[in-house]
């Protein structure tokens, strides 16, 4: 029952506002909206305690949604630790995201519609998380794509919105292929999608083959990657990522929500939800470490350059989601879901300061025409610290002591150097320099942003305020967890407690968490050591001698273009498969349906039907002698036939 | 009402109430309204009963129900046979619900012959419904054939500027094809000696033979569905057809070809179906990618919309001959879900059309500031035509899905390829028409949606979105049926050896 109510609220939340945001007024609108998101919130907490602490994991079923032959499956809330996590982490970033919008978009024209498709959102979210099925699951990741669609186009009359927007939903669309192939694949192969009945028989198949695509794989393996690609899309791994970029076009509250906190994470949460499938296809997770490794790496290479105080912290997202991935590709599930709790916390933090302070800067992006805000919005400074400190994992290394990032994004690390293989060391060592490059852009950010002089305009300047209260005070929540839900949730996530915790809800056929704890000490070390590295070089380049990066740029230009254009990858996709379908589609209507099919096809026989016509017409001159020819011509070849068929 | 036989009924109502329009006389005015309010009480009390014919069908069973035996001509062995099962009875209740539809939606559009128009629908729906319920050839083909007359006359006397080139194309190519179909249903009768639709189920033709009657049937079916290449007169005809027109084409019409599939091809003609599964495969497969690519480049909402219905028939022909309950239930629920959303979206189109009198895309943009609750409309549908899960477009194209991938993977995948291509042209089409800067002029004054309006929206907004968080009620009235011909199809497979071209011309 509070499991359905966590789910359903924000629904009824989501309709009340939408449908009738109008008689509610905006005020009604966003207290609905809220109240239902906050009583959620609380509600998620409680069943967190009761199933992730107290071990009542369980499922309820709502009513039968397929039944076709053998394909049946309900609708239900399958809530185990998994899930009790994922609760709290979707219910409490959105509750804040819900609260501070009433602040950010105060002066929007049209709340209530914000206000329902936030909550929308989040119901679909919630759905995601809570599905006992593929197929449930793919109605919520689905339904989530809906809602960021809805959401990165909410400004719906500027062009780059709807151009973002539908970007988002297409680049996801070639995943979720991937991931309907998936189910359809776990279909054939277990006769169910429910999770119960495949989590039990994974083992079964370990040895089973399939011919797919004209090849005989592994079974397991070809479908465990059908549905990673569903979640490289999802979460913007290294390929289907060009959208999450494009997606800040969105207002930032739906940056911080969906495109850092919850969506983007979804991906990490199939993998991890399918764990027990996965860790029979050993290429597959294989994959995913590589994937994710080199997700990590790319999206902070592209970090280093941007100029958009929200195109950094996306790439940053991206990147850290490549952490996620790897983690879970060196089967540390734990390690995953923990970054990805954490993750929450600090990147919705950092979107939602980014908020305040383009707030402030009356809707300025460009951080080269910011500057020295330190003192204009101290509070907004204070919590973009803590953000980023929990980002790049400030820490000590001996003690065990620092932000929440610091125990996440260590352990996730660490895993990969314990598992002693290729794409482990891969991981690790792109890892690191991932973290190098993570200290150097966050804190890049952070200077050109507040320190030094000023580069905006002077009417701008004088008149950058803080933040109202409704939007400040939310952030203390994720700031706190920014700070402490490392330290206090290590024990339960990946610590001594972690068998108890989970509960079965992942499974590892061996225990990289316990080797992970048993790594040399400069493994532990040198995370800590790059990033101060890093802060130094960002110190260095933009405090200290603000020249430097102009004459790094003329040096390294290619590299530095190379950084700027994101890999070019939206031109290499424009070039291969955008263009190319608008000519295909214009060439195939015009030349085929056009002159192909129809000119040969009716235009063409209803041309040679005229045309027989007229000859036909010309025949019925009037004289006798013409119809007296045809007449003849008539009986000589009936004769002929006639002799022919008798005759032969 | 046991007693009663309700299919007739159902079928030879509306022709009983195009009958009392064409008694009307009077002042033109009067005539026109009163042939109005008719026709939309004989086409909802219609709809009123074939609500009979949804409760009172037993689900659970793959029989004939409701039949109707009547000797006709009985020396030739030809029946008034009258019967459905769970594959047609849906379809008899997606044509009464759109012709009530239908009528409202030409309420104040139609303004021309307003008599005459009615009681093409109204005829049309006579005929739509018998081919649903038609248990023997001869009645079949009758009215099989008949749908043609009034839609041919419905597009040619109220269509738009080149109606009669698009209605001659539309007759043409679907009597072309008819014509083989006649020809095919007379060697059967000849050579089984009876035109009973259930009886010759069971016949059991010679392999040889099947080949070419399966052709002929094809060269029909493959028109009305339409496939690939034969689909070009489909965006003529609906581009020309005025809406509501357009709503019957798509709801039902394009539904016949790929029924009777269902109905004559895999049950009468098994080995031929299993044979030539691979033509049907790739002319599906071309078609879903081929016209979804067609439409992106599309300048005419209707056109858009048209083609849009070829790729998603496609679906449904890869479903249909998949033979396995996932993919038939899936293309039997896609067929009845595109019945709904195309329809819904060709009314869609209507209602700018009738306030602007243009489908070209690129006069409108950013009518979501001025008509939001049109805006929810077409976003609902828009996403159902997506078949965004939840609502009743998913469930066929996923069962679809599934159902292909038992059989051929890389027909799993490009099928599957239509669900980003089918996204693509509808959210730009979306874009284009709803979103935007609200700037040109002639826009800023056109009304949002009226009651009326509303009221044909509200049942179709309610199918799409109920059947698609509870499609239950429709998988289990069509699932005996479909595990009965999913079965029969793979016992007359085993029987025999499978066909190869090498048995049918042997070297010599």
């Amino acid at each position: 029952m509070i499991d359905a109510l966590i789910v359903f609220l924000p629904l009824a939340g989501a309709i009340l506002a939408g449908l009738f945001g109008r008689a509610l007024g905006d005020r009604g609108a966003q207290a609905v909206t809220c109240g239902a998101l906050v009583v959620a919130a609380a509600l998620s907490v409680v069943v967190f305690i009761d199933v992730a602490l107290g071990g009542n994991a369980r499922t309820t079923e709502l009513f039968t949604w397929f039944d076709a032959g053998s394909f049946e499956l309900s609708w239900a809330l399958r809530v185990d630790t998994l899930t009790a996590v994922m609760f709290c982490v979707v219910t409490i970033v959105s509750a804040v995201v819900h609260v501070y919008s009433i602040g950010y978009m105060a002066e929007d024209k049209s709340i209530p519609r914000f206000m329902a498709y936030l909550s929308l959102f989040t119901f679909f979210m919630l759905m995601l998380v809570s599905a006992d099925n593929l197929v449930q699951m793919f109605f919520g990741w689905e339904g989530v794509g809906l809602a960021s669609y809805l959401l990165i186009g909410f400004w719906y009359d500027r062009p780059s919105a709807n151009a973002a927007a539908i970007k988002a939903f297409l680049v996801n669309r070639v995943g979720d292929v991937g991931y309907a192939l998936g189910i359809a694949g776990i279909f054939l192969l277990f006769g169910s999608v429910e999770f119960d009945q495949i989590f039990g028989a994974a083992a079964d198949y370990q040895d089973t083959v399939l011919t797919v695509f004209g090849i005989e794989w592994h079974a397991l393996t070809v479908i465990c990657l059908l549905l990673f690609i569903g979640a490289m899309g999802k979460s913007a791994q290294l390929g289907l990522h060009t959208w999450l970029p494009d997606a800040m076009e969105g207002p930032t509250p739906v940056s911080a929500l969906i495109h850092a906190a919850t969506m983007v994470t979804a991906g990490v949460f199939l993998v991890c939800r399918m764990s027990p499938v996965f860790e029979y296809a050993p290429d597959a997770l294989t994959v995913v470490t590589y994937v994710g490794a080199a997700t990590a790496f790319f999206a902070a290479t592209v970090g280093l350059t941007q100029t958009d105080i929200k195109r950094v912290i996306a790439y940053s997202t991206c990147s850290q989601l490549g952490y996620m991935f790897f983690a879970a590709g060196v089967s540390a599930y734990g390690a995953a879901m923990f970054h990805l709790m954490t993750h929450a916390f600090f990147k919705a933090l950092l979107f939602l300061g980014a908020g305040a302070v383009i707030h402030a800067m009356h809707h300025e992006q460009d951080m080269f025409k910011m500057g020295g805000l330190y003192k204009k919005i101290p509070l907004t400074y204070g919590l973009m610290w803590i953000g980023s400190l929990a980002l790049v994992g400030f820490g000590i290394p001996g003690l065990g002591v620092g932000l929440a990032g610091f125990y996440s994004k260590d352990i996730v690390l660490e895993a990969a150097y314990a598992a002693q293989s290729a794409a482990g060391g891969f991981a690790f060592w792109l890892g690191i320099a991932a973290a190098l490059m993570t200290a150097f852009y966050s804190f890049r950010l952070l200077f050109l942003t507040f320190h030094g002089q000023t580069r905006a305009d002077q009417h701008t300047f004088d008149h950058a305020h803080e933040a109202p209260r409704v939007m400040i005070w939310p952030l203390y929540l994720l700031a706190a967890g920014a700070i402490g839900a490392g330290a206090i949730f290590y024990g339960f996530f990946v610590g001594d407690g972690r068998e108890t915790f989970w509960n079965g809800a992942i499974f590892a056929l061996s225990d990289i968490i316990e080797e992970a704890h048993h790594v040399p000490f400069w493994v532990k070390a040198l995370p800590m050591a790059v990033t101060l590295v890093g802060i130094a070089l960002a110190w260095a380049m933009y405090v200290w001698r603000p020249d430097l990066p102009a004459a790094g740029a003329r040096l390294f230009r290619p590299l530095y273009l190379f950084s700027l254009r994101k890999w070019y990858f939206d031109e290499l996709y424009d070039a291969v498969f955008v263009r190319p379908a608008w000519y295909l589609g214009e060439g195939l209507w015009k030349a085929g349906d056009g002159a192909l099919i129809d000119g040969v096809g009716p235009n063409g026989v209803a041309a040679v039907t005229r045309s027989l016509a007229r000859r036909a017409s010309r025949l019925q001159s009037g004289y006798v002698y013409h119809y007296a020819f045809a007449m003849l011509i008539g009986v000589v070849a009936l004769v002929t036939w006639y002799i022919v068929t008798a005759g032969g | 009402m046991g007693g009663w036989p309700l299919l007739s009924l159902v079928t030879f109502l509306p022709l009983l109430g195009a009958g009392f329009i064409l008694f009307i006389r009077g002042e033109p005015d009067i005539v026109a309204r009163n042939a109005r309010y008719v026709a939309l009480w004989t086409s909802l009390i219609t709809f009123a009963l074939s609500l009979f014919v949804w409760f009172g069908f037993e689900r659970g069973t793959a029989e004939f129900q409701f039949v109707e035996k009547v000797e006709w001509l009985p020396e030739f062995n030809i029946g008034y046979h009258m019967g459905v099962d769970g594959i047609s009875m849906p379809f008899v209740l997606l044509s009464t619900l759109l012709t009530p539809l239908c009528v409202l939606a030409s309420w104040d559009a139609v303004k021309t012959r307003v008599k005459e128009y009615m009681i093409a629908f109204l005829v049309l729906e006579t005929m739509m419904v018998g081919m649903f319920c038609a248990l023997d050839f001869i009645v079949f083909y009758i009215f099989f054939e008949a749908v043609l007359i009034p839609m041919f006359l419905i597009i040619g006397i109220w269509g738009g500027q080149r109606r009669v080139y698009a209605a001659f194309k539309f007759f043409l190519y679907t009597l072309a094809g008819s014509l083989l179909m006649m020809l095919a249903m007379l060697t059967m009768y000849f050579t089984a000696g009876t035109a009973d639709i259930p009886t010759l189920m069971a016949h059991g033709f010679p392999r040889e033979m099947q080949i070419w009657l399966w052709l002929a049937f094809f060269a029909s079916f493959a028109v009305k569905v339409p496939m690939w290449p034969v689909h070009t007169w489909l965006p003529d005809a609906h581009v020309e057809a005025p809406t509501a027109g357009s709503v019957i084409l798509a709801g039902v019409l394009l539904k016949m070809g790929a029924y009777g599939f269902l109905r004559f091809s895999l049950p009468m003609l098994p080995e031929a179906s299993a044979f030539f599964t691979p033509l049907v495969f790739t002319l599906s497969v071309v078609a879903i990618v081929y016209t979804s690519l067609v439409a992106l480049a599309q300048q005419d909402m209707k056109k858009l919309i048209a083609y849009s219905s070829v790729a998603h028939m496609g679906f449904v022909t890869v479903g249909i001959f998949t033979v396995n309950e996932q993919g038939v239930q899936g293309a039997i629920f896609q067929m009845l879900s595109h019945g709904v959303v195309s329809a819904a979206l060709f009314l869609c189109v209507g209602v700018v059309y009738d306030r602007l009198h243009t489908r070209e895309i690129s006069r409108y943009g950013g009518l979501a500031d001025n008509m939001p609750s049109y805006a929810l409309v077409f976003m609902i549908f828009m996403l159902a035509s997506v078949g965004l899960p939840g609502t009743s477009g998913f469930i066929g194209e996923f069962l679809v899905i599934v159902g292909a991938f038992q059989v051929d993977t890389w027909v799993a995948l490009l099928t599957a390829s239509g669900m980003v291509l089918g996204a693509a042209y509808m959210l730009w089409l979306y874009r284009s028409v709803i979103f935007g800067a609200l700037t040109k002029k002639d826009l800023l004054k056109l009304p949002d949606m009226t009651w009326r309006e509303k009221a044909v929206f509200a049942p179709l907004v309610a199918a799409a979105i109920f059947f698609g968080i509870y499609p239950l009620p429709l998988l289990e009235v069509m699932d005996a049926s479909v595990a009965n011909l999913v079965e029969n199809y793979q016992v007359a497979l085993a029987r025999g050896e499978p066909l190869s071209l090498a048995s049918l011309w042997p070297l010599k």
